[in-house]
Formats: structure tokens, C-alpha cells, sequence
């Protein structure tokens, strides 16, 4: 894939790593969006939407709570939407490939997001002088520097991880022995797990909340067997 | 004129465009989060527009101990942190002692910052991206899905940061006894029941639908899910599940690929 080809997914995961904490935080980053938009990108939505899907079962798992350090998923989301759309056939571990891809992106985009709050204290320890007189050029340069290096960050990590992964994927793909139900259904109930014990911890201790799950869980179970 | 003179100021209403200009600004409060100040510089950089109305202008001492102020350390939720912005821009053009107004920036940092991460973190996004999880489950397009999401879950976001903008204003230093809000206060357990129908709806739902038509897998999927969920849950946080899943794909390609 060339450079031009690859700039529009670049820049994609840098706005919506964005989105994770500089701005706007209105969820674009989240992965049911994300990898959709990404799928957008390749031509294939309903591709991007399928793997956002898996990716947010586990994303609900890391909420963005306080000071925490947490996996960046915008940016990792448009790489597994984009490797994920890039085989419209969803030929067999396709899934299998671009959510460990996402997975392993996401890991890698919570470092980068750890050096990037490294990189806004020493700014401001050097603009120390200009915060403590009050100075607004130095206030608003600030927080104009953040944002564009959060920025470079996002786009920089989707560029270099699609350029690594992509190619890996596609290998992958070609050696893959495995039935494609099979290896899908595996992925999913490892995601469901994960979201299942996500949802358990957070609402476990709201009074009612286990009979409105069970309500819901029938609910739920009965439609999916009478479709 | 000295910083520390109580100087009252005869704005008693943001201008509309003031009002529009810190709550665009609040969007990007976190712009240079970083582990020393936290939200320190956000805060500066989201009141600024208010002190802009200092009658002195924005070249006086008492625009430029203001901004400094406003600029140091805080903590917050990023969408409750609007409470603070809208008190902070108040209590300074009302002239308030600095000595108060920063013993007022510490003492509201904690409750914005608990109560947010339950109210949003912990309640509103799950709850927002477990219903569109469901529709998605049940067989909606991209679009609905992905609109859905973003339509919910940010009237919910721009709401409340245009709620707290607002309340703190109007409260200024007295704006503890806005945090009583019932919203805030009950929202959470409301919110977490709601959370907790969707996710009993979403993950079987979901989960069919990736899967794919036919249901020979389906039984042994959901048994193979409550068995892990039960395994994540017992694990108590001593790996995240996102590792675990990585863990687990990983070995499952080698498996794949080698086998």
C-alpha cells in the first residue's frame, strides 16, 4: 500500500487518539466507532463495524478512571478495523489477527500516551516561569502543544503499526489452518469473557443490578433463539 | 492595585460569546494532562476567556495573578471539571480573596473527580455502549449503530459539561450544594441497573451476531463465556482482561499457524 494510500488511515487514528483524553472525548475513539469509521475508510463499514464490536466487548473492560493508566484504543481500534476490512471475506483468522493486531496496538498506544503526559510536564516545568507570572501566550501554547503532539502520536502509532501488522496479517491469513466459525467463535467467547466480567465488577454492588442482568440476559437469549 | 485587593466586578452574566468560547474550550480541558499539574493548565486555559473581562484588561496584575492561580495543580473528571471552570470564572470576577478561592480549588477536587468517574466512567458510557452493542446484536446497520452511540452517549457528555458550566456560574463558591443534584447523586444506581439489562441483552446478541448464522456453536460459546467470565472475575484485577485476551489470541494464532 503507498504512502497516499495509507495517509487517510494515519490520520484517522491520530483524530481519534485524539479523542481518547485531549479533545473532544465524545467517544469517536471507542471501538464500536473507531474500527467502523476504518472500515469506512477501506470501503467495507459493515467489516469495521463487526470487528469494533469484538474490540468494545473488551474495551469495557478499561474505562478511563482518573489518573489510571489505561490502553489507548482509537488509535489501535483503526488498525485492527482497517487490517479486519481489508479482507471483505473474512476469510479464516482474519478476525483472529486483527483484534490481537488491536490488541497489541492498544498496549503499545498506552505507553506512547504515558510519554506523551511525560512530555506535557517537562513543557511545562520549562514554560515555569510564564505559568507562574500569568502569562496567557504561555497558558494557551501549552495546551495547543499537547494537543498537536497527542496528535502526531495517534497518527504516527496507526501509521507504524499498520505498516508492521498489515503485511503480518495478510501471512498469517495464507497459513491459517483453522475452521473460520471456529476460529471466530473462539475470539468471541474470549471478548464476551472479558466483557461479561468487565460488567460484573462495575454493577455487582448496585442494588438490583444482578436481577436486571438475568431479565436481561433472557431477554436476550430468548431473542437470539428465535431469530 | 495590588493581586490580593477584593476588587468586585460588576459582570453578573457571561456574555454569550464568553460562555460559548470556555465551553468549546472545555472540550479540549485535557489538552496537556500530564502527571505534575493534572488538569491545572486546562483549567487556566478554560477560565481565561472569563478573566478577559477583568475592567483592567488582560494586561493587569489582577488578570495575570488570576491566570496563574487558575493554573496550578487540579484534579478532576473532565466533563465535571465544567462545575469547577464555571465557579472558578465567578468567584474571580467577583473579586474573591485568593487565599479563598484556592482553598475552594482544593477542596472541590475530590467530589468532582468521584463523582464523575461514577457517573460517566463507571455508568453512562458502559450503559451507552452495551445498548449499542444490543442494537448492533440485533442486526442493525453501521450507521444506526455508530449513531446511536454517538447521539446517546454525547447529549448525555455535552449536556453535562453545559449543565456544570452553568451551575457553577450561577453558584459560584457556593457551588457544593449544586452537587447534591439528584442527578448526581442517584444517577449512578439508576444508571448502573439500566447497564446491567443491557448487558445481559448485548453480549448473547452480539455475540450471535459475530458469530455468524447457525447455531451448533452458539450453546458451547455461551458455556465457554460464563466459565471465563467467572475465571475474570475470580482473577480480581490481578491481570487486566485485555492482557488475557492478548494472551490468549496470541496463542491461539500459533496454534493455528503451526498446527
Amino acid at each position: 500500500m503507498s504512502f497516499i494510500a495509507l495517509l487517510p488511515i494515519a490520520l484517522l487514528g491520530g483524530v481519534l487518539g485524539l479523542d481518547v483524553v485531549s479533545f473532544p472525548q465524545a467517544m469517536v475513539s471507542r471501538p464500536l466507532v473507531a474500527a467502523t469509521l476504518a472500515g469506512v475508510l477501506v470501503g467495507q463499514p459493515a467489516s469495521g463495524l463487526l470487528i469494533g464490536a469484538a474490540l468494545e466487548l473488551v474495551a469495557l473492560e478499561t474505562l478511563p478512571f482518573g489518573a489510571s493508566r489505561y490502553p489507548e484504543w482509537g488509535s489501535a481500534a483503526v488498525v485492527g478495523g482497517a487490517i479486519f476490512s481489508a479482507h471483505p471475506q473474512h476469510p479464516s483468522g482474519a478476525m483472529t489477527i486483527a483484534m490481537l493486531g488491536a490488541l497489541a496496538t492498544t498496549w503499545v498506544g498506552g505507553w506512547t500516551m504515558v510519554q506523551l503526559r511525560k512530555l506535557n510536564a517537562r513543557l511545562a516545568r520549562a514554560h515555569r516561569d510564564g505559568l507562574e507570572a500569568g502569562a496567557r501566550g504561555t497558558v494557551i501554547s501549552l495546551q495547543l502543544m499537547g494537543l498537536t503532539a497527542d496528535l502526531a502520536r495517534g497518527a504516527l502509532l496507526t501509521l507504524v503499526a499498520f505498516l508492521i501488522l498489515s503485511p503480518i496479517a495478510d501471512a498469517t491469513i495464507a497459513l491459517w489452518t483453522m475452521d473460520a466459525r471456529l476460529s471466530r467463535s473462539l475470539v468471541v467467547a474470549t471478548v464476551a469473557s472479558v466483557a461479561a466480567g468487565a460488567a460484573w465488577k462495575l454493577f455487582h454492588a448496585t442494588p438490583g443490578a444482578r436481577w436486571f442482568f438475568v431479565g436481561g440476559l433472557a431477554a436476550g437469549l430468548l431473542i437470539l433463539f428465535a431469530k | 492595585m495590588t493581586a490580593t485587593d477584593h476588587v468586585p466586578s460588576p459582570v453578573t452574566e457571561l456574555p454569550f460569546r464568553t460562555r460559548v468560547g470556555i465551553f468549546l474550550r472545555l472540550l479540549a480541558i485535557q489538552g496537556s494532562w500530564n502527571y505534575e499539574s493534572l488538569l491545572g493548565n486546562g483549567i487556566g486555559f478554560c477560565v481565561e476567556p472569563a478573566l478577559r473581562l477583568f475592567p483592567e484588561g488582560i494586561h493587569s496584575d489582577r488578570f495575570k495573578s488570576a491566570l496563574a492561580r487558575e493554573s496550578h495543580y487540579f484534579n478532576a473528571h473532565p466533563y465535571l471539571a465544567s462545575v469547577a471552570v464555571g465557579a472558578l470564572a465567578r468567584a474571580e470576577l467577583d473579586g474573591e480573596p485568593p487565599q479563598r478561592i484556592e482553598r475552594f480549588r482544593t477542596a472541590l477536587c475530590g467530589p468532582l473527580g468521584s463523582v464523575g468517574d461514577r457517573l460517566v466512567w463507571a455508568g453512562w458510557l458502559p450503559f451507552c455502549s452495551l445498548a449499542s452493542l444490543a442494537i448492533f446484536g440485533l442486526g442493525a446497520s453501521a450507521p444506526v449503530v455508530v449513531g446511536f452511540f454517538l447521539l446517546v452517549y454525547n447529549a448525555g457528555h455535552l449536556g453535562l459539561r453545559a449543565w456544570g458550566l452553568r451551575t457553577g456560574w450561577n453558584h459560584g463558591l457556593r457551588v457544593a450544594s449544586a452537587l447534591g443534584n439528584p442527578v448526581l447523586r442517584r444517577g449512578p444506581e439508576q444508571i448502573g441497573r439500566l447497564a446491567a439489562l443491557a448487558t445481559g441483552v448485548a453480549i448473547p446478541l452480539s455475540l450471535g451476531r459475530i458469530i455468524g448464522p447457525g447455531r451448533n456453536l452458539l450453546g458451547g460459546v455461551l458455556i465457554a463465556v460464563a466459565v471465563g467470565a467467572f475465571i475474570v472475575v475470580r482473577l480480581k484485577g490481578r491481570i487486566e482482561g485485555w492482557r488475557l485476551s492478548l494472551g490468549v489470541l496470541a496463542a491461539f494464532v500459533l496454534v493455528s499457524v503451526i498446527a
